[in-house]
């Protein structure tokens, strides 16, 4: 299949950036989106020209590097897919394809489409995590987990932090990514002990980075890869509100 | 600063506790918006019914102006907060999408600020019409066979106007568009959301919304098509 790309190229932070088309000619419907960037490049390096500089690590949809706005949908348009999931055979020959970075105040384009999300480590930084005194290990089951805490728990767990939650937001707010950091921990008995002040500092974090609010629109649910509820942005606001108002135990 | 008004101040100043502030008045503004709207449906019970309806209301003295104080208050604080949190959020995507596609967020979701300053702007207008009487002031003036304000005839001479009626439905219309979205998502901010109420929440505030728009509509459509009779006399 022939396409042409609409493809965001931009030198460094500081370069101000533009839409470059190039054809991408006979493509295998079954390559995967990046196998087709990485086709793309070659010929580009043929030509002399900079290859498209993109982030990626497993290419098996698990870590949440890939980071691309495919036709003004973070990761494209497959549900439930990060973008090294998605294949070719989900367009059409003679498509015009649009790619551009993961586009937030808290994401610079350091190059073409890669962008420095480091302000999601901040806020995990800020509380996302579960102190643990040094010791002796601790029994296996000795904490019992109710199941339906348990599943829960493990459905926010499931978060790989891409950023796609801030990339399709019209507000680039982060709140999908920490409310499923807030929830997964807060669920658990071993992270409930310092839910409160987790589920604060980490918002203060997640504000200090400049990402913008939540308006309940729902766009970072349907393009989350990992198809992570917005009911648990509910359950941040609820965590965030006892936070706050009830001092803590 | 003492600590605990430290810990106020930065519940205002946070996305959340902004947000929680928006909701919250939202469910006051909710309030008044369904109440008003079943206290104006007495119109149909007749002249006598609706102006005692109305001189009770102008009758509750010091209460009436408690009420009035906590809507107005409620109505800045939403207004204000729902602007502070737009800005922000135009500042946190400097750099927009050459193209952007929305997959899940609703057109009256999009659109909050738009319908929100229109239906403020008739909100102003509503007042200094039928409250103050300071547009339109020929239908204010009117007295029924009691003595009291006649709001009934002022109500349906002001609705035979078109000019009047319709920028009344078209108003209603915004305002229950600004619902349509509002009403689900101050569940959601509240954190009074999950799985399970989500879609009843979100069906709840489409009925609210029609609901609240045919309510009111009713009452020109009727002024209009002559359901609502006027009392013999008042027009020479």
């Amino acid at each position: 299949m022939d396409l042409t790309l609409y493809v965001w190229r931009q030198k460094d932070a500081k370069d101000s950036g533009r839409l470059e088309k190039y054809p991408a000619k006979s493509i295998d419907p079954n390559m995967s989106f990046l196998e087709m960037l990485d086709v793309v490049n070659e010929g580009l390096i043929q030509q002399n020209i900079e290859p498209i500089a993109f982030d990626s690590d497993c290419r098996e949809g698990i870590c949440g590097t890939c980071s691309m706005t495919i036709n003004g949908i973070p990761h494209g348009p497959e549900r439930g897919t990060t973008v090294c999931q998605l294949h070719m055979r989900k367009f059409k020959d003679g498509d015009a394809i649009y790619i551009e970075p993961f586009r937030a105040r808290a994401f610079p384009v350091l190059r073409d489409l890669i962008t420095d999300r480091s302000a999601f480590d901040r806020i995990i930084q800020a509380g996302g995590y579960v102190s643990i005194n040094t010791g002796g290990v601790p029994d296996g089951n000795a904490i019992p987990v109710p199941k339906v805490a348990q599943e829960e728990a493990m459905d926010a767990a499931q978060c790989i932090g891409c950023g796609a939650c801030v990339a399709a937001c019209k507000n680039a707010s982060a709140m999908l990514f920490v409310s499923a950091k807030v929830s997964h921990l807060a669920l658990l008995p071993q992270g409930a002990v310092e839910r409160k002040r987790r589920v604060l500092n980490m918002v203060g974090q997640m504000d200090a980075e400049s990402f913008g609010s939540c308006t309940n629109q729902y766009e970072c649910e349907a393009v989350c890869p990992k198809e992570i509820s917005v009911q648990f942005i509910a359950r941040m606001n609820r965590e965030y509100l006892q936070g706050r108002v009830l001092p803590e135990a | 600063m003492t600590d605990k008004v430290q810990r106020i101040t930065s519940v205002f100043s946070s996305s959340i506790g902004k947000k929680l502030i928006v909701a919250f008045t939202g469910v006051i503004l909710t309030g008044f918006v369904v109440g008003h709207m079943l206290g104006n449906l007495q119109v149909f019970l007749g002249q006598d019914k609706f102006n005692t309806y109305a001189s009770f209301l102008q009758g509750l003295g010091e209460l009436l102006y408690v009420v009035r104080g906590m809507l107005l208050l409620a109505v800045i604080l939403h207004i204000y907060f729902s602007i502070k949190l737009a800005l922000e959020n135009r500042e946190a995507r400097p750099i927009p999408y050459a193209v952007k596609k929305y997959r899940e967020a609703s057109y009256a979701s999009r659109t909050m600020h738009y319908s929100g300053i229109i239906v403020f702007a008739f909100i102003v207008y509503h007042i200094l019409h039928f409250t103050l009487g300071k547009v339109h002031p020929q239908y204010y003036h009117y007295i029924d066979p009691k003595g009291r304000h006649d709001v009934y005839s002022m109500v349906i001479l002001s609705f035979r106007n078109p000019l009047i009626s319709g920028t009344y439905i078209v108003s209603m219309f915004l305002l229950a568009w600004h619902l349509s979205h509002g009403f689900s998502s101050l569940f959601q901010t509240l954190g009074l959301n999950n799985a399970r109420l989500r879609p009843v929440l979100g069906t709840l505030g489409t009925l609210l919304a029609w609901a609240v728009f045919a309510g009111y509509v009713s009452i020109p459509l009727a002024a209009w098509t002559g359901i609502l009779k006027l009392p013999p006399g008042v027009l020479p």
